[in-house]
């Protein structure tokens, strides 16, 4: 068995993000675990730019922005394994991993950051009826088929669900030399930033089709067709109005799930709402030791904040294992009307220097609201947006004056307020 | 020229050509296509049933709790998964407790031992999650739960290693009687055999009607399904049946031996025999039907649904045997439920009739023994050391999900009448049958079939014929 200070489940932009920073912190005995044969995470196939404009200042691809932080692993000589996949976990942050090169070892941390990202919702998550055929792909791995591979997965295509992997695929997809008929979306929204639907929708003349489904899916042995419907005001299908359109491939972007299999083994307290674990304003988790940042706590939209919020596990990390991380009296962080999720859970006071920034998703599309946060019954700020919406995730700040102003403060509720 | 041609390559097929091959005869199996356990067999509750259900005098009275006997030896010897969970058959209302009586006594005459009526108390300890509404149940202990494909694939891997031999992606045409037998023409090629099996599963009346004046008539009929991830496999242990009543026939909610949940299945009569769409109706169906057995249905974790045929004939029982009309031409046809559990008999009567046939020797080498590919997710970590110092392929992990290994893989492709396909690893090996349904690992097996197969890319299936996964490289149409 080896022992290690900090060991990393994950060598995406969270993991290489929290392991330069609690690097920076003065850790030396860092170990950073991937299954895949490289660093960088999802990013190694996201070759479109967008990457790194808050961070950077820069438009880069998603292996470029990976790029810069494998440079900084390698010069800050944090040792890493990749083709190694971690396969058990338990609260006394013991875990066993497998790899080729290795066989099965077991190593003992000290602390855990776990940043294994997330999966990709299947078909079956929405139970759409219709035959088993082949053409059916998540937009992720037709992603990665046509960006890593060369490979093209159909040239005749309907995306449904109208994430931002779904409408990055259909301008993909567009310039590889296939046909897309339409990105078809449940809500009456698109979950993805408005950016991309005018990049990658609106500049090639895709069609996205606002409160519509897919209701059946035809095909003995490829795809031959899928029927779409427009849905009514509680999401059913008027199947009076379903219509045909021949296809090929049939492309899903129907949402994101964190992997959270290895938490569940050490007992990670997950929340219903984000599927990630519930976490402290350090990042931490109910078990000491163990932290979760990245789309792996809550799905992400831009990697920008992604290495944010590994910026703070990894200093949290470094903090505990100097002993300095303080747990005591906590507040509460309530997602309170209007408000889909919160990040994070809680917070200790204690451990706050200065500000600090809570992430928030809301629940549904709304215009010239109110974005009020509330220490118990006091509202404290209180802005107004333009718009809001579920496809792009807020921030507000909580400064240490407002937490010493409050310090008898039970719980900060976010709300959406009309005025 | 062959002693016995098999038509089918599904449970009843495929335990016919392994009880076959202890005899000294040349036997062949032709299926159309690309795999083993690609029709019913793939697709239906796997359910090991106690043997309770048919009437004593019917061939699936006799054979199933016949059958039923055999799983624990057959299981160890082939090395595929069976567990007897036990199952109990859900009675909601006081005035049908008379039907379970019926049952039991039914099950008594089959030879079905330790059949026994529980009061709701019973069965509410046994089964904590099921609904408040139930009144009673019968429970019998005997009953169990299969992987029905992986039991098939066993079954034929060792008819192959004791000599049976197999001709895939062979659609049978027709059938010509000749003076030494029957002249067996496919879409590839023709055969020449003494016997001739008939186990085309819901094509058998079309196989019959080639020969025999004697016609047959299938009506297939759906049946749906609904599968869920392993995070509520263990919500019930045993299988849970319903009491059929006035309304139907209801639907059954059980683990599978992999660790899901299962549910399903509705029945409908179609009328195509190769249609295998599931439809929002049936589905709906089902959720609600068996959202009566249990306290809460766990519908955010489905993760795929299915459909499987039932090949129905008026008869409403199995037809087995040598057909009046045509010497040497054997029918094992209308095989519906519980024609999984009753493959082991079903098996040894075809062999009877072969034998007294052809009057062949047996073999005195017959290997009973096949051993199925080492599942890295079964181990302990010393046997999964061990496996990896033999060959590092086992370290690395190919299915996130299911945690399955490349060396799986690879065995699944070079072992005897290996995997050719997508669906074919999934079915010796669990790889992309998990939670994220292959969205992770089907790039990767895409490209080990690639190579191994020594194939282009563009040429992977997912189930052969046109199931192509990708369609050339990118650019090639700008
Ligand atoms: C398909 C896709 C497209 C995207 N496009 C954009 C975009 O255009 N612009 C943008 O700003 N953001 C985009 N994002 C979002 C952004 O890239 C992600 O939020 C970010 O990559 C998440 O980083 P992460 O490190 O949390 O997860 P990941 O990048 O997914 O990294 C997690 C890593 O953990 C490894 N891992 C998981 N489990 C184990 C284990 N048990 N053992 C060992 N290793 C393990 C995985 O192999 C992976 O490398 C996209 C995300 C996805 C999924
Ligand atoms: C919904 C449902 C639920 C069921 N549940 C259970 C259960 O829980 N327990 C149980 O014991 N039983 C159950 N059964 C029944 C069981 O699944 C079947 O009895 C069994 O799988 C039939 O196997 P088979 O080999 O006869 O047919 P199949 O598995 O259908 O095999 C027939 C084979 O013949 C091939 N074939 C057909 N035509 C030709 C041709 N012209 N040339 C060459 N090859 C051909 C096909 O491709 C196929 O591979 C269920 C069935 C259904 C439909």
């Amino acid at each position: 068995m080896q022992e290690f200070d900090l060991v990393i489940i994950g060598g995406g932009p969270a993991g290489l993000g929290a392991a330069v920073a609690a690097s920076e912190q003065g850790i030396k005995n860092i170990l950073i675990l991937e299954r895949e044969n490289k660093l960088g995470g999802i990013l190694n196939q996201c070759i479109h730019n967008g990457f790194g404009l808050q961070l950077f200042k820069e438009e880069l691809t998603g292996p470029e922005y990976a790029q810069r932080f494998i440079k900084m692993i390698e010069s800050k000589e944090i040792r890493y394994k990749t083709n190694t996949m971690v396969i058990d976990l338990n609260r006394d942050k013991l875990l066993t991993a497998v790899s080729k090169a290795d066989g099965i070892f077991t190593i003992q941390a000290k602390a855990i950051i776990l940043a294994m990202g997330c999966r990709e919702r299947p078909r079956g998550a929405l139970n759409i009826p219709g035959t088993r055929c082949s053409g059916i792909f998540t937009a992720g791995t037709a992603q990665k088929f046509v960006n890593i591979k060369g490979m093209m997965p159909g040239k005749n295509i309907v995306i449904l669900g109208s994430g931002d992997i779904g409408l990055i695929m259909a301008r993909r997809m567009t310039l590889e030399g296939a046909h897309v008929n339409a990105v078809v979306e449940l809500m009456p929204y698109s979950a993805g930033l408005t950016r991309n639907i005018v990049q990658c929708l609106d500049d090639y003349d895709i069609p996205l089709m606002l409160s519509h489904t897919v209701t059946n899916i035809v095909g003995k042995d490829r795809l031959e067709g899928v029927f779409i419907a427009p849905v009514d005001e509680n999401r059913k299908p008027i199947l009076e109005m379903e219509k045909f359109i021949p296809c090929d491939t049939l492309l899903l972007s129907v949402g994101l799930l964190p992997e959270n299999e290895l938490s569940k083994k050490a007992s990670v307290k997950l929340s219903p709402l984000t599927s990630g674990a519930e976490v402290d304003e350090g990042r931490e988790t109910n078990i000491d030791g163990i932290f979760a940042c990245g789309n792996v706590l809550h799905v992400h939209d831009l990697v920008d904040h992604v290495t944010e919020e590994s910026y703070i596990a990894g200093k949290a990390a470094a903090k505990f294992l100097k002993g300095l991380r303080k747990r005591s009296y906590v507040i509460d962080v309530i997602a309170s009307e209007g408000i889909r999720y919160a990040v994070p859970k809680y917070i200790n006071p204690v451990n706050i220097e200065k500000d600090l920034e809570l992430s928030f998703r809301v629940k549904d599309i709304c215009k010239d609201h109110y974005v009020s946060v509330y220490f118990d019954n006091a509202r404290v700020t209180h802005h107004k947006k333009k718009i809001l919406t579920p496809g792009e995730m807020q921030t507000v700040k909580i400064t240490s004056e407002m937490l010493s102003t409050h310090s008898h403060c039970r719980a900060i509720s976010i709300r959406v307020e009309k005025e | 020229m062959y002693d016995v041609a098999i038509i089918g390559a599904g449970i009843s097929g495929m335990s016919i050509a392994r009880e076959l091959s202890k005899y000294d005869l040349k036997v062949c199996v032709l299926e159309k296509e690309v795999d083993i356990a690609m029709g019913t067999t793939k697709a239906n509750s796997a359910i090991v049933h106690a043997g309770f259900d048919a009437k004593p005098d019917s061939l699936k009275g006799m054979l199933n709790a016949a059958a039923n006997r055999l799983f624990d030896q057959l299981s160890k010897e082939l090395d595929f998964h069976f567990r007897r969970n036990g199952s109990l058959v859900l009675c909601f209302d006081k005035k049908d407790i008379e039907h379970l009586e019926f049952l039991r006594q039914q099950g008594i005459q089959n030879g079905v031992p330790n059949l026994l009526i529980l009061d709701k108390a019973a069965v509410k300890e046994m089964e904590p999650n099921l609904s408040e509404d139930v009144v009673a149940a019968l429970y019998a202990p005997t009953g169990g739960i299969v992987c029905p494909y992986e039991m098939a694939i066993g079954m034929a891997e060792n008819a192959y290693e004791n000599g049976v031999e197999f001709y895939f992606e062979n659609k049978v045409l027709d059938i010509k009687k000749s003076d030494d037998g029957y002249r067996i023409i496919t879409d590839k090629n023709t055969y020449i055999s003494k016997v001739v099996i008939n186990a085309a599963g819901v094509h058998s009346d079309e196989i019959n009607n080639l020969v025999s004046s004697n016609k047959l008539n299938i009506i297939p009929r759906r049946g749906e399904y609904c599968v869920f991830d392993k995070e509520v496999g263990s919500y019930i242990d045993k299988t849970i049946f319903q009491l059929p009543t006035k309304l139907g026939k209801g639907v059954l909610v059980t683990p599978t031996v992999d660790g899901n949940l299962l549910i399903g299945p509705n029945a409908v009569d179609i009328d195509d025999k190769d249609d295998l769409s599931t439809t929002k109706s049936g589905l709906d169906e089902i959720l609600n039907k068996a959202s009566l057995s249990i306290k809460k249905m766990p519908s955010h974790a489905i993760i795929a649904s299915f459909t499987g045929l039932r090949a129905r004939t008026e008869a409403d029982d199995f037809i087995i045997g040598e057909v009046p009309d045509a010497k040497g031409f054997i029918n094992v046809a209308g095989i519906e439920s519980p024609g999984l559990s009753s493959a082991p008999c079903i098996a040894m009567m075809v062999k009877d009739i072969v034998v007294e046939i052809l009057a062949p020797q047996e073999k005195a080498n017959f290997n009973p023994v096949r051993k199925g590919i080492p599942h890295f997710s079964e181990m302990s970590n010393e046997d999964r050391q061990s496996l990896i110092a033999q060959n590092p392929a086992y370290g690395q992990i190919v299915c996130r999900c299911e945690t399955v290994s490349e060396g799986e893989i690879l065995s699944a492709i070079h072992r005897p009448l290996g995997a050719t396909t997508l669906d074919g690893i999934k079915r010796r090996t669990r790889a992309g049958s998990g939670r994220c349904q292959s969205g992770f690992c089907m790039t990767r097996v895409l490209d080990i079939l690639s190579s191994e197969l020594e194939i282009k890319r563009t040429e992977v299936t997912k189930f052969g014929g046109e199931s192509r996964l990708l369609v050339g490289k990118n650019k090639e149409d700008v």
